[in-house]
């Protein structure tokens, strides 16, 4: 009897529609490391520069997205921004638009910490061989910041995947909002629901982020050696 | 190093006061479109009825965790009391149905950020919301229950005299016992741990929403609802964002239409009644139907 619960996930298409619930998360996820790390390669790039001006506001910029709370970037993309500025897109794309904000300030800061701990003398070397600044960053520097910076780059990324369960504040239909209806709609027929339509979803996510952050953990035990 | 540390100072205190500014804004910002809106309908152009059609779409907070009133069934069909209605409106304006799932506490932003036209969740109507959104016609009443052993029956107020009452906290059910003298309170933070107090005999009876104790009884048959309803009554209605006439209006006609045709005792009977017990009958929860 106490075990029948398990059965909630044969009623009906359920499984289905928490595998589309953990796809809604992964594609949002995905989307906006995609743009993030983009964006915030050529912030990472632009906060190497000597201009005081333009590190200042793009070190405002990371701070501010450091600072606040991801549930907070959310709900101002969501309520605020339509209400106060009549930006108006579906609920997944402003997900988007705030996550990939948040990964690219996070971003910025590996990729300026990457560059800057490129050994001083390939940069004299690349700009002893006539180089200009596009060439030396395109061919010397991002290809050696890319390796010290991948170990960090993959736990944002398991962050941002783990952070997807908020979405649901936002009244998408992520994976955890698709658990929560199919544990109310079975409450009455199976009252323990609740412990396995967590627990399918905790594995779910493990799946997702343990190969991530298990090879972060290799990289990084490679780096040092 | 002593540079550097001012220096973060510095950019520390900048970044609160650029959020300051951010935040007062945002706030003014958004109350000033409360007041266009409600003067001269213009930012609530999205959801006037011309709108509507044209897109071809309405838009419907629903509730997608509160059985039988707005849930999604194993298939990941949306159904339910409000549900249905919403369907129902859809069908009858000729377009399409959209819904955005809403919990309690963000349907009024739900309204006011443009993402949902109407609201169909469960949303009764209170004082203070009316500030914030335009009420259509009720289509739903709900009073207080009082739930007892079918052994020891309450049914009439004064039975309750110098007994005690289980009620859960924050509900309408504690509002009005509170008023009432001679009735010992013992108040609860959950609905399960207020249904597991009169379980284990801890009081006489229970106080709560009559549509959750009908449900409850349904699971609980040693139980009964002795008092169907007392306090003063009240609705559920369809909400829209406030100053949007046109869709307003067109709500009252939909729902004074769907009552003479007696919508709501189908909608009753084939969402309710399977969860109600068999004393409930739909006059208790519909409003009158027919001409």
């Amino acid at each position: 009897m106490a075990h029948s619960a398990i059965n909630v996930f044969l009623e009906g298409n359920n499984i289905s529609r928490i595998i589309g619930g953990l796809w809604t998360s992964v594609w949002i996820a995905a989307v906006s490391l995609v743009l993030g790390l983009a964006l915030g390669t050529i912030l990472g790039v632009l906060r190497t520069l000597p201009n005081k001006v333009i590190r200042f506001v793009l070190r405002l910029y990371l701070e501010f997205f450091r600072i606040v709370p991801t549930i907070v970037l959310l709900y101002l993309a969501y309520y605020i921004l339509p209400r106060t500025f009549h930006v108006n897109w579906p609920a997944s794309w402003m997900a988007v638009l705030a996550f990939t904000l948040w990964v690219a300030a996070e971003f910025s800061d590996i990729v300026r910490g990457a560059i800057e701990s490129v050994p001083k003398s390939q940069r004299e070397s690349g700009l002893a061989l006539g180089l200009n600044k596009m060439q030396l960053f395109r061919y010397v520097l991002l290809p050696q910041a890319a390796k010290l910076e991948l170990p960090a780059t993959i736990n944002l990324a398991t962050r941002v995947i783990k952070t997807t369960s908020l979405l649901m504040m936002i009244s998408i239909m992520d994976v955890v909002a698709v658990g929560q209806q199919i544990i109310e709609a079975n409450n009455q027929q199976y009252p323990n629901a609740v412990f396995w339509v967590y627990g399918l979803i905790f594995i779910l996510y493990f799946i997702i982020d343990y190969p991530l952050s298990a090879w972060s953990k290799r990289l990084t035990a490679k780096h040092s050696r | 190093m002593k540079k550097n540390k001012s220096r973060n100072i510095i950019i520390g205190i900048v970044v609160v006061v650029i959020i300051a500014v951010f935040a007062f804004f945002g706030i003014k910002g958004s109350s000033s479109n409360n007041s266009n809106s409600s003067g001269s309908n213009s930012n609530s152009n999205s959801s006037t009825v011309t709108a509507i059609k044209k897109r071809g779409v309405l838009r419907v907070a629903v509730f997608g965790d509160l059985p039988p009133y707005g849930w999604v069934n194993a298939n990941g069909k949306r159904v339910g009391y409000d549900v249905n209605l919403a369907r129902q409106m859809a069908k009858d304006m000729g377009v399409k149905v959209k819904f955005v799932q809403v919990n309690a506490n963000n349907r009024v932003d739900t309204l006011n950020s443009d993402k949902a036209d109407i609201i169909l969740a469960n949303f009764t109507v209170t004082p203070k919301r009316k500030d914030v959104v335009d009420y259509a016609k009720p289509y739903m009443k709900v009073s207080v229950g009082v739930v007892s052993p079918k052994k020891a029956p309450i049914t009439k107020a004064s039975q309750l005299k110098g007994k005690s009452l289980i009620v859960t906290k924050g509900t309408t059910a504690e509002n009005y016992f509170t008023k009432q003298k001679n009735v010992n309170l013992l108040k609860f933070d959950s609905k399960t741990q207020q249904f597991n107090a009169i379980k284990n005999k801890r009081a006489a009876a229970l106080a709560d929403d009559n549509s959750y104790l009908y449900a409850w009884v349904k699971r609980n048959p040693k139980y009964t609802v002795g008092i169907k309803s007392i306090g003063p009554k009240q609705y559920v209605s369809p909400a829209v964002k406030k100053g949007n006439k046109s869709l307003l209006n067109w709500a009252n006609k939909e729902i004074t239409k769907l009552n003479s045709k007696g919508f709501f005792t189908m909608d009753y009977d084939q969402e309710l009644k399977p969860y109600f017990g068999k004393e409930v009958k739909s006059s208790d929860i519909v409003l009158k139907q027919g001409k």
